[in-house]
């Protein structure tokens, strides 16, 4: 359990290096730093489907990242010196709303289940009919392949979505020109 | 794009294949082990951006293997949905898993769970290459 908040600390910390600093690798290294720290929660509480997708998606987008910075710049230009007026507005703003779901957040807390004692009302059908009802033997793909195999359909076609995406961003005829 | 020095080349080619059938196990085996159609077709897409990375890739082959990557996609969707669709015709009920089960820890056990399998791992890795073409190769596969 307290493995589990150190990693957390890690991965804020690392978070906030990799939004501030001035060198791109290093940004998308501390990138990572978050994302392997994620697979390492995974396999802490016990979900290594999860973990072997994270690890795995993980390098290709730090291999394509990397691969990117190579080709063009090290340096990011975004990051300003000094800060305009629309940006302390922003930044107040965004403050004000965090405060505000903060306070939310804590009231609902008290509702839910405490960390690793869930109600189970749905799961523990899954877990008790997975074997008999679907046959395999890893419990995660008869979930998914099987009890809620319509989900998965829906969820097969986010790639197309973001194949759609990247041509959208990267067109050049049907965009304005200045 | 240019390809990358002879030892990253050599290295590539002892492992490619390794990588390959690591992934192909772990389609295979979704419904026994850890993994499945996902993780599996991310490990098959692994290889095509290895080889493209290490050799590099011509204007030609980049559009190429673009079409050939969008035809592998439709037929990874297509097998999934008839896969759903043969259940709504024997049982009436979409995703039926009408084969038989079998004995739970052999290969062919689960019905219809590995041939689901098979069919997201060719989706997710033929969708996750054309991704990555899309980003690298943008300007040729565009052109006309």
């Amino acid at each position: 359990m307290i493995e589990l908040y150190l990693f957390l600390i890690f991965m804020l910390v690392a978070a906030i290096i990799a939004t501030e600093i001035k060198d791109l690798l290093a940004a998308v290294i501390s990138l990572g730093a978050v994302g392997f720290s994620v697979a390492i929660m995974f396999i802490l509480v016990q979900a290594p489907d999860l973990a072997i997708v994270q690890i795995v998606v993980e390098v290709l987008t730090i291999v394509i990242f990397v691969a990117v910075i190579l080709k063009t710049t090290h340096i990011d230009e975004t990051i300003a010196e000094k800060f305009s007026g629309t940006q302390v507005l922003a930044t107040v703003l965004y403050a004000v709303f965090a405060i505000l779901f903060f306070i939310a957040m804590v009231r609902a807390m008290n509702d839910i289940p405490p960390f690793g004692q869930a109600t189970m009302r749905v799961a523990g059908q899954y877990i008790r009919l997975g074997l008999p009802r679907a046959g395999g033997a890893n419990l995660v793909a008869d979930v998914i392949l099987d009890f809620r195999a319509l989900d998965t359909l829906g969820e097969a076609t986010v790639l197309f979505t973001s194949v759609i995406g990247v041509v959208a961003l990267m067109r050049k005829i049907g965009r304005r020109q200045k | 794009m240019k390809g990358m020095s002879l030892i990253v080349k050599t290295i590539t080619n002892i492992m490619i294949g390794f990588i390959f059938l690591y992934g192909v196990y772990i389609i295979l085996h979704g419904h026994l082990t850890p993994g499945g159609g996902f993780a599996g077709g991310v490990i098959v897409a692994g290889v095509f951006v290895l080889r493209y990375l290490a050799f590099g890739g011509s204007k030609a082959g980049e559009k190429k293997s673009s079409i050939t990557a969008s035809v592998f996609e439709s037929v990874g969707a297509l097998l999934f949905v008839i896969i759903a669709l043969l259940g709504l015709l024997i049982a009436g009920v979409f995703f039926f898993n009408f084969l038989p089960k079998g004995t739970p820890l052999y290969l062919l056990s689960a019905g219809i769970i590995p041939f689901c399998n098979i069919a997201i791992g060719i989706k997710v890795g033929a969708g996750l290459f054309s991704i990555f073409l899309a980003l690298a190769a943008f300007k040729y596969i565009m052109e006309d």
